[in-house]
């Protein structure tokens, strides 16, 4: 059977991406020039983003009802696809000093993103399964892309091994459920029988596990802080914004779409929630390497989305119809997310310098007086990661905050207020690193860190992004608000 | 009005301006930087005057309101308003930051821009929170202001500055953010984040379309925001930050967080404690006053065996303070206005005397009181300075801490005697450890070699502490004008709490309940407007 060309526009941003990504694949052996490959993935991230316009306007379920445009998928899209644009942006450099192969990082690059793409459309389970393998295989190959560094191998092995059995798991999950409601589309699986199965249940609780560990929700998210240390600091820019974020996306169009609204899940959720922000937060008290802070302040903001998934299933529950605004916390949450962790991480892998070494908290000493702009603009970013008003970050967590009040879950808001606390004193250490401690006589005597254009860039547009949806979330919010959020 | 309407959003946002322009400076040219750095605040100081006019004596209900849309889902409004209480909180804020501002005019050497730069956005971050009428803004302001406040103490501090600036964010934040919950579980209740509208649903019997929170929840309510204020005031068992934020800031930290960064707390406590939960305020009111009356007693006490200059007058400001929140929770027309007016007289007095000690720093570069003696020689105008800040610290009559101390008192009298006796304690013990001190610094033998030689008073510093003694006597003989404007703010927040009892005025003042009845009215009009918008 042939696909109609309106399937075509429904799928049109993973195409243009795939297409993009073997075009760097064909190319790389005849092109001597490494600018080229950047200056192409530049204009294929932005054309595959560009397309998702183009499905948007052409929403409907494409394929029989494989994948779903809609709202939902189109916010998805312009996130990952505007994540990956940024990241080639910020790698360019980074590739450069560490004198690594241009091409196949874009193409692997891309195939990620399409693969996120996939996961965020995707209406049914072996659609989203190809989608998580997209992104994982080639997040496997990213991780470990600085072949002769022992800790990036180390990365790309640990993420590999526990990643298969994540997607063991995952697969499982599905086999579970189609062996209990016959099919594996989303959309035909809201029968009231469904609720009582218990295979059924088993089966979503698989699937819960392997994404579970694609966010890094605590107790599957051991793999993250060795992963996002060992990798190269762009490609851990990517996971920590990109398929973190395609993943929650098929979480919650699973939940949005299949009636799973029982006491089980609502407790899964409550505990995985409160679970993963202490272990977050606690284990990133103690560290003294700035990527592996960042890393557990990751896997405490998986557990503060948790919270606002407990807050979906509770309403679910209780048969409220106001779940709209926890949804849109998530999206709202993801987004401002998204744009701070990419741009403290390219600050990260620009001050590194060549093979990484300069990642310890000591060597952010003085920053502010060396660097006073790069200093403002991690600020910035950490002070969103906190939570602070006139931030992006504020407002996702506020409304993650509203969600939970909103569906009565009082003590999980308190654990979130304390848990925000205990990740105040850690943001502010590299605040006070930066601001109230002297550089070290050798950075001081050292030139500063050059900021290439490109990477300067990077950090503009993720800065002014954070503090322009602190002050106004209002355009974001009508867009994730809006009724037909998910295209049924 | 002079800005079109939009004064207070002037009073907001120019300080902002002043930062941003200070920003654009070159970084070494520090004269010039701190010139213009005056001359914003000053404007703003002047900009804050022209508030008095629009606060009509007697009037209740806020005046110069500015009301508009922000965020739609959920619904917040950029709401402004100002009333008797708040009024002179604003005006003592930009009296202190020009204050400030001279004070660290020679301290502050090093990273001269951001410095003033921080100083206008704390300015504009604590303007904000005496203006905001919508809670979400309000918590929002209340949050803006920890960031520079922590900037000051952790930069420009002394030794153990990041330890002090680390504590204070984090204190503060543990309250804050179940205040934010506590803000969001109201907005769940009431449907709305604006102060007025929620006061008036809560006001209005269920049968009439208003709301009735359960006993227990009106209690975990308060308590949210009660700990949020508590630690900021700070209260009895939660104080530990301040001794330590105090002693690390530089002078014009001490005197901004002294003089109005505590007020927040207070200020918190009269305009959202009482009228939003007047039920679970009067069950705590008890509990309230014990911590209120022995931190009045444990501050002073604390205060007296202290060997460290600055650390003595932070925890008389501990004490100070109980003395507010005992006003507050006693329920009393005239200690709430004594509350009222100890917040302002504080924040004068205890300006004074960090300025004071911040100059016996720059001078000697200790604290340590043992390390002074006899300094009325070679300082005789400081120390005469001294004397004088310290009286009314001490609460002598004629000056300003007197009328704050006494009208609490009075007040608190009337309806529990046994808790003015208690804190009249503090009256007596604060007369000590400033006189004790007061004698240890500046009387008997010169015991140092160095203080021999110190310089008296500067011209600049003579200016600062003299504008500073102006004020204290002028607010001791004169406090008729401001009692007179907050008298009425004062009553009606007692009416909420207490709505039986009858007006009982300090200032005998007959139009009032006429004006109140009518600005209720008023004030229902509005909310049931505001709630059609909704």
């Amino acid at each position: 059977m042939l696909p109609r060309a309106i399937d075509i526009y429904r799928v049109l941003p993973e195409l243009v991406w795939c297409g993009f990504g073997v075009l760097v694949v064909l190319m790389q052996p005849f092109v001597r020039n490494r600018h080229f490959f950047t200056f192409l993935a530049l204009i294929g991230t932005l054309a595959g983003t560009a397309a998702s316009v183009s499905a948007a306007m052409r929403a409907g379920p494409g394929f029989d009802g494989l994948v779903q445009s809609d709202s939902f998928s189109f916010f998805f899209r312009l996130l990952v696809g505007t994540v990956a644009f940024l990241v080639v942006l910020a790698a360019g450099p980074y590739l450069e000093r560490e004198r690594l192969p241009f091409a196949e990082f874009y193409a692997l690059l891309l195939f990620a993103t399409a693969g996120m793409g996939v996961l965020a459309s995707a209406q049914e389970l072996l659609t989203a399964f190809i989608g998580l393998e997209m992104s994982s295989i080639s997040s496997y190959i990213l991780a470990g892309y600085r072949r002769d560094s022992l800790k990036s191998t180390e990365s790309a092995m640990k993420y590999f091994l526990l990643g298969s059995f994540a997607t063991a798991f995952f697969l499982y999950g599905i086999a579970l459920v189609y062996g209990s409601s016959g099919t594996t589309m989303l959309t035909k699986m809201g029968s009231e029988e469904l609720f009582h199965s218990k295979l059924f249940e088993l089966g979503l609780a698989l699937i819960l596990v392997g994404l579970g560990f694609k966010v890094a929700a605590a107790p599957f998210q051991v793999w993250t802080p060795d992963v996002y240390e060992g990798a190269p600091t762009p490609v851990t820019a990517l996971f920590s914004a990109g398929p973190k974020a395609a993943a929650f996306a098929l979480l919650l169009r699973i939940f949005a779409t299949v009636p799973a609204a029982t006491h089980f899940w609502f407790w899964a959720f409550w505990g995985l929630a409160a679970l993963t922000m202490f272990a977050g937060n606690l284990g990133a008290l103690v560290q003294t390497n700035v990527k592996r802070l960042l890393a557990y302040s990751s896997i405490a903001h998986a557990g503060y989305i948790l919270v606002a998934f407990a807050a979906v299933t509770s309403m679910a529950r209780d048969g409220s119809a106001e779940a709209a605004p926890a949804y849109a916390a998530v999206l709202f949450y993801l987004l401002s997310y998204a744009l701070v962790k990419l741009g403290a991480f390219t600050i990260v892998s620009q001050l590194g310098g060549t093979g990484e070494k300069n990642l310890s908290l000591d060597d952010y000493a003085g920053l502010s007086e060396r660097q006073p702009f790069v200093a403002a603009a991690l600020s910035v970013y950490l002070l969103s990661l906190l939570g602070l008003p006139v931030t992006a970050g504020f407002f996702g967590k506020f409304y993650i905050f509203k969600a939970a009040v909103n569906s009565h879950l009082l003590w999980l808001a308190v654990l979130m207020a304390v848990n925000s606390v205990i990740g105040a004193y850690y943001y502010l250490r590299v605040i006070v690193m930066m601001y109230m401690r002297e550089s070290s006589a050798e950075a001081k005597s050292a030139a500063p860190v050059g900021f290439p254009l490109t990477v300067n860039f990077v950090l503009a547009f993720t800065v002014v992004g954070t503090l322009y949806f602190g002050l106004f979330p209002n355009r974001v919010l009508n867009f994730i608000l809006q009724p037909a959020l998910f295209g049924r | 009005m002079l800005p079109g309407g939009h004064l207070l959003s002037v009073l907001i946002f120019f300080p902002a301006v002043g930062a941003l322009a200070l920003l654009l400076l070159r970084g070494d040219d520090h004269k010039f930087i701190r010139i213009i750095a005056l001359i914003v605040s000053l404007a703003e100081f002047l900009f804050s005057l022209l508030m008095i006019r629009a606060v009509p004596v007697g009037a209740t209900g806020y005046h110069l309101e500015e009301y508009a849309k922000w965020i739609d889902q959920p619904p917040i409004h950029y709401h402004l308003g100002v009333d008797g209480i708040s009024l002179f909180l604003v005006i003592l804020t930009t009296f202190l930051t020009p204050i400030s501002i001279l004070a660290s005019w020679q301290s502050i050497e090093h990273r001269v821009k951001e410095f003033f730069v921080m100083l206008l956005m704390l300015e504009l971050g604590v303007v904000g929170v005496f203006l905001s009428l919508d809670l979400f803004l309000f918590f929002l302001f209340w949050e803006v202001m920890l960031i520079p406040m922590a900037f000051l103490i952790g930069i420009w501090g002394h030794e153990r500055r990041v330890y002090a600036a680390v504590k204070f964010v984090l204190y503060t934040m543990a309250g804050s953010i179940l205040m934010l919950v506590g803000i969001i579980w109201l907005y769940n209740a009431t449907g709305t984040f604006d102060l007025p509208t929620v006061e008036a649903l809560l006001h209005t019997p269920l049968s009439q379309g208003g709301l009735e929170l359960a006993p227990r929840t009106e209690m975990l309510l308060f308590l949210a925001f009660f700990l949020a204020f508590a630690i900021k005031v700070p209260l009895f068992p939660l104080h530990t930050w301040l001794p330590d934020a105090h002693v690390e800031a530089p002078t014009a930290g001490s005197v901004m967080l002294a003089g109005v960064l505590l007020k927040m707390g207070t200020y918190g406590m009269i305009r959202f404690c009482l009228p939003l939960f007047p039920e679970a305020s009067r069950r705590a009111a008890g509990w309230v006053a014990v911590l209120a009356i022995i931190g009045i007693i444990y501050g002073a006490l604390v205060a007296m065996v202290q060997p460290n200059l600055k650390k003595l007058v932070a925890y008389s400001s501990v004490s100070h303070l109980g003395f507010v929140v005992l006003g507050i929770f006693a329920f009393h027309n005239i200690s709430m206005q004594g509350a009222v007016y100890q917040m302002l007289a504080h924040g004068i007095s205890t300006g004074a005397l960090f300025l004071l000690v911040g100059m016996l720093h720059d001078r000697r570069h200790t604290f340590e009181i043992s390390e002074y003696g006899g300094l009325a020689t070679p300082m005789p105008k400081l120390a005469a300075f001294f004397l004088f800040v310290a009286l009314s610290s001490l609460g002598l009559p004629m000056l300003n801490g007197f009328v704050g101390e006494y009208l609490v008192l009075l007040g608190t009298y009337q309806r529990h005697w046994g808790w003015a006796s208690w804190a009249a304690l503090g009256v007596i013990l604060s007369a000590c450890y400033l006189l004790w001190s007061y004698q240890r610094v500046f009387f008997g033998e010169i015991t140092r070699e160095k203080n021999r030689t110190l310089p008296d008073v500067s011209a600049r510093e003579k200016w600062i502490l003299a504008t500073m003694a102006i004020v204290t006597l002028w607010m001791g003989v004169g406090s008729t004008f401001i009692t007179a404007r907050t008298a009425a703010a004062a009553q009606s927040v007692i009416d909420e709490v207490e709505p039986q009892r009858p007006y009982e005025a300090a200032t005998p003042d007959s139009a009032t309940p006429q004006a109140k009845l009518d600005s209720s009215g008023a004030a229902k009009a509005i909310s049931s407007e505001r709630l059609g918008i909704r």
